[in-house]
């Protein structure tokens, strides 16, 4: 099976790396779209640790228009707290460090402005739109629109939508390398004339990049006038059975500091100040994420859910992926999710009565004034039930998403003559998944942990063997960035400060009977040893401390799939964490009581099982 | 244009108010500094390159794209009518040609070699934007549009559909805590910007609809009713393209919760004076929220004193709203700010306060969960 390239969403080449002995403080900022947070990392023991951190608001827009005014506010937050001298002056970060002032080295990330915006195009909407999808979106992007010969709109409707979009660049994919040039042409013949107007200055020419069949370039250059920057770059699908993303999500990081950047407010300041380009928040978290997959050899999926958009990352078998779901968040989008996951959906997980049309104006109460926090239990079970759904939905389509490639031909061999899978399956498999983790205000300051680790599972269903954790503090975009040049530090300060393991969810797939057996286990390990047996519906919590590491022997009943196949025993070795090891014998796919009572009564029961609030 | 958030929404009897109105692309502007305008005169003009039509002229006659350009009838920036022939074959000895029409009217912009395709550009399109807010033009932005100053009372409400109009204001509820009925509106009340006071309700908006009215402002509305009157769950609070017929402005919140007294009184006081009235919402980076501006005469502005304060800190005795359950709606003055965060019920930890309640309670809530007000 083919699957889509691999790639590092920017990789540490020997030239941009330095020499980890010459450093000691490192400071970092993410410029985020309301809040600046900077983190201190220094050498303690001969090992980087997050030390301090801080944060103001951020400072794009007026009266302030300069970014770099939020930058110090919240580095002088940190300098207060370490104690140490951060800002020289001359109002810019010091360096080198000396005794008890100054930094290293300075790196930073940023969505501020609400991030890259992009407007994605190709020929086939399954095929090289889909791949110039991939690149944007890894690249950190927010894609705005697809336009593909296919995607059902008649071209003047396609014209008019890419006028009124107002991206701040376009990539235009299409075409094999040799293959027709005739389509892609006519796809740039469209948004040229359309003259899309950039959301910065009349001065700003669009940067369009062309990352298509390379015998189309010269009509592709003929076809824009100099109103845009044309960027040419090499296919991003040079044959239908294989993408090379990297060229495009490079062009596009470039283009994003050279013109995007340099037109917001004081960021050609930052630029100077920062010893490594600034990147995209959502592509450091990328970075990161890979960096960790890599290294330990194992499947990962992040999750970051915000107020307005869910961001999901995953690492299956060394391939990359990320999604954003634009309308799917807390506060900004709450509304959205209840809209798109029905109230229903969202009452099933609360396990109290709630009156629904009070409940739709509290959603909506929510939506117009974002940061207001719960303050009753009842509130708090909501919003967390609200979260499951949006964490699911986002999840969906981010398998919807994450696929082989589309249009490829497959050789069968007679053993594959049952398996009846085309191309474009998704590669998102949870039962391979070995690492979730979660991050957003309602899974980080969730009041339990028990909490965090519950909307995880619910939401996501991982199978078989799943270690969970949670990024404590929101410092995964700071290591992304951090990875590009020091990725010994990134990687020490995320084992040790960023992840919260939350601990083991074991879970085997399959549907059985209420009462009957679901799975048996048997878990042995330092200060440990348990064994029993979870019906089908139940569910166990085990306490097993961070840090202890255990071998379980999961012998599912069956039906029942831990990963080695229906019935098949499972050993594998399982971490603890702050809430413990989740037992969980509710089956996969989670399919809840269809009847309220019935579907409540169950969920009160998950609920004191895994202490998730104390219910009157 | 609707104003950048303040913490707190503003409420003011008199304010100097300006308004920037500038075209989406350059043009020709009408006015110049020290003209007086009205809310609906034009102030600038211009005209947006016509919409884009392609015609694949290599499918409809059947011929290879490179042989089009010596097929083409019209060439670029030749004008073009429905109906008109854009291209023709050679035929056989001049017989059997096939030619293929112009669907659409307008400008030859390009002719492709590669893809036979033919772009042709539509008459432009006329902009115009209007004063909006009636006042004195104070700046000439050159070829974009003006600046207008004028003084206004001025009113933020928390959320709005539909974008801008001008109409005299109407008192239907003749105190803030009346629930705006159908009954309450009159056929007399056609054109106007009709003040509730509690909740609107979904028969009063449609009947307000039907009258005709400019636009409706009260303190509360439904969700269910918003999900009737608009025809579908509204997402996310990204507002002003609605066209129902008016625009609506709610000035507390969602549910029953009646308009802050202070903003019923100063839209009374003003019952006659034409109102202009933005429902656009944006709850976003960079908020904006609706607006009700009512531009002033001089001996008004004296009279009412310049009361233009924007909420500020909150402070012992700072009056506030609490915008969220289980207290939701409810008025009261900051008694304590206490430093170390509190567990709440929900068992997170948050910085509180305690307020003093208009009803003599004492509660204590999340700071996040206030809202600044000017009574």
């Amino acid at each position: 099976m083919t699957t889509p390239e691999s790639f590092s969403p920017v990789p540490a080449t020997s030239a941009n790396l330095l020499d980890p002995s010459s450093i000691n403080v490192i400071l970092a900022t993410d410029c985020g779209s309301t809040t600046t947070k900077a983190i201190l990392i220094e050498k303690v023991g001969g090992e980087f640790r997050q030390t301090f951190r801080g944060e103001a608001p951020t400072t794009v827009e007026e009266p302030a228009a300069d970014v770099t005014m939020g930058v110090v506010n919240s580095v002088s937050e940190v300098a207060e707290l370490a104690g140490r001298k951060l800002i020289g002056d001359d109002g810019q970060v010091i360096r080198p460090a000396t005794d008890g002032q100054g930094c290293d080295i300075y790196i930073s990330t940023s969505s501020a402005g609400g991030g890259l915006q992009m407007m994605v195009a190709g020929v086939v909407r399954e095929m090289t739109a889909a791949s110039a999808k991939r690149a944007a979106l890894g690249a950190g992007a927010i894609v705005m629109d697809t336009i593909a010969t296919n995607d059902k709109r008649l071209p003047h409707e396609q014209i008019q939508r890419i006028r009124e979009l107002r991206p701040d660049m376009i990539l235009i994919s299409g075409g094999t390398d040799g293959g027709t040039t005739q389509h892609v042409v006519q796809i740039a013949e469209m948004v040229a004339p359309a003259k899309p107007q950039p959301r910065f200055g009349s001065e700003y020419r669009m940067p369009v990049i062309f990352a298509g069949n390379v015998d189309a370039r010269d009509a592709i250059t003929r076809a824009f006038d100099d109103s845009v920057e044309l960027s040419l770059v090499e296919n991003l699908r040079p044959t239908m059975e294989r993408e090379n993303l990297s060229p495009a999500r490079d062009a596009i990081h470039d283009l994003f500091l050279e013109h995007v950047m340099a037109h917001a407010p004081g960021y050609d300041k930052l630029i100077s100040w920062t010893d490594a380009p600034i990147m995209p928040t959502p592509a450091a978290v990328g970075n990161i994420l890979q960096q960790i997959a890599e290294r330990r050899n194992v499947n990962a999926v992040g999750v970051d859910i915000g107020g307005a958009t869910t961001d999901v990352f995953s690492v299956f078998d060394g391939t990359f992926n990320r999604t954003v779901s634009a309308n799917l968040g807390m506060s900004y989008s709450i509304s959205n999710v209840c809209a798109e996951a029905s109230l229903p959906n969202i009452l099933r997980w609360v396990p109290l009565d709630m009156d629904e049309r009070e409940l739709r104006n509290r959603v909506k109460n929510k939506m117009i004034r974002p940061t207001t926090i719960p303050q009753t239990l009842e509130s708090l079970l909501f919003e967390q039930a609200v979260a499951r759904e949006a964490l699911r939905l986002a999840y969906e389509q981010h398998k919807d998403f994450a696929t082989t490639l589309k249009g490829v031909q497959q050789q069968r061999t007679v053993g594959d003559t049952f398996s009846q899978q085309s191309s474009g399956q998704t590669i998102v498999n949870n039962m391979t998944l070995d690492l979730l983790v979660g991050s957003g205000g309602v899974l980080s300051h969730a009041p339990r942990m028990s909490q965090t680790a519950a909307m995880l599972v619910d939401a996501f269903q991982p199978e078989g063997i799943t270690t969970l954790a949670k990024d404590s503090i929101f410092m995964m975009p700071h290591l992304g960035v951090l990875s590009q040049v020091l990725p010994e530090a990134a990687v020490q300060v995320f084992e040790r400060d960023c992840l919260v393991y939350l601990g083991t969810c074991i879970a085997p797939a399959g549907i059985g009977k209420a009462g009957k057996s679901c799975f048996s286990y048997q878990i042995t390990g330092e200060g440990i040893s348990e064994s029993g047996e979870v019906g089908f519906g139940e569910m166990k919590l085990l306490s097993m401390a961070d840090g202890v590491i255990a071998t379980a022997v999961i012998d599912p009943a069956k039906g029942f799939d831990a990963g080695e196949g229906p019935g098949k025993q499972v050993e594998g070795e399982i971490r603890g964490g702050t809430v413990g090891v989740i037992l969980d014998g509710r089956g996969r796919p989670l399919e809840l009581p269809e009847d309220r009572d019935a579907c409540r009564q169950a969920v009160v029961a998950w609920n004191q099982v895994q202490g998730l609030a104390e219910l009157n | 244009m609707a104003q950048a958030y303040t913490p707190g929404l503003k409420v003011t009897p008199w304010t100097r108010h300006r308004v920037r109105r500038i075209l989406p692309i350059p043009g020709e502007v009408k006015k110049a500094v020290g003209d007086a305008v009205g809310a609906t005169d034009v102030v600038a003009e211009t005209f947006m390159p016509g919409n884009v039509t392609p015609a694949n002229v290599a499918n409809m006659l059947s011929m290879p794209p490179a042989d089009i350009p010596e097929c083409m009838i019209k060439q670029v920036g030749d004008t073009v009518e429905v109906d008109e022939i854009l291209a023709e074959t050679k035929g056989i000895f001049g017989f059997f040609k096939a030619n293929c029409l112009s669907r659409t009217a307008g400008t030859i912009e390009t002719i492709s070699e590669v893809t036979g395709q033919v772009i042709i550009r539509g008459a432009p399109l006329p902009v115009q934007v209007t004063a909006y807010v009636a006042g004195e033009v104070v700046e000439v932005i050159a070829d974009e549009g003006v600046v207008i100053e004028s003084d206004v009372a001025f009113v933020q409400g928390i959320f709005g559909i539909g974008g801008e109009t001008v109409g005299p204001v109407v008192m239907a509820c003749e105190s803030p805590d009346q629930e705006l009925t159908p009954e309450r509106i009159t056929d007399e009340m056609a054109g106007a910007v009709l003040i509730g006071g509690a909740r609107m309700t979904g028969p009063a908006v449609r009947r307000a609809i039907e009258v005709g009215c400019a636009a409706v402002v009260s303190g509360g509305l439904d969700d269910a009713d918003l999900r009737e009157i608009l025809g579908y769950d509204l997402g996310v609070a990204i507002t002003g393209s609605e066209t129902i017929g008016l625009s609506l402005v709610v000035t507390e919140g969602f549910g029953e919760i009646r308009m802050a007294a202070r903003t019923h009184q100063l839209l009374g006081e003003l019952a006659g004076c034409e109102a202009s009235v933005n429902g656009t919402t944006q709850i976003r980076a960079g908020v904006m929220r609706p607006e009700i501006v009512i531009p002033r005469g001089d001996d008004e502005v004296t009279a009412a004193g310049d009361s233009d304060r924007v909420a500020g800190l909150l402070e012992v005795g700072t009056l506030v709203r609490v915008i969220r359950d289980p207290y939701f709606g409810f008025l009261g003055t900051v008694a304590d700010l206490p430093t170390e965060p509190q567990i709440l019920d929900s068992e997170s930890r948050a910085r509180v306060l305690n307020v003093h309640t208009s009803e003599g309670e004492n509660i204590v809530v999340p700071r996040a969960n206030v809202e600044l007000i000017e009574e």
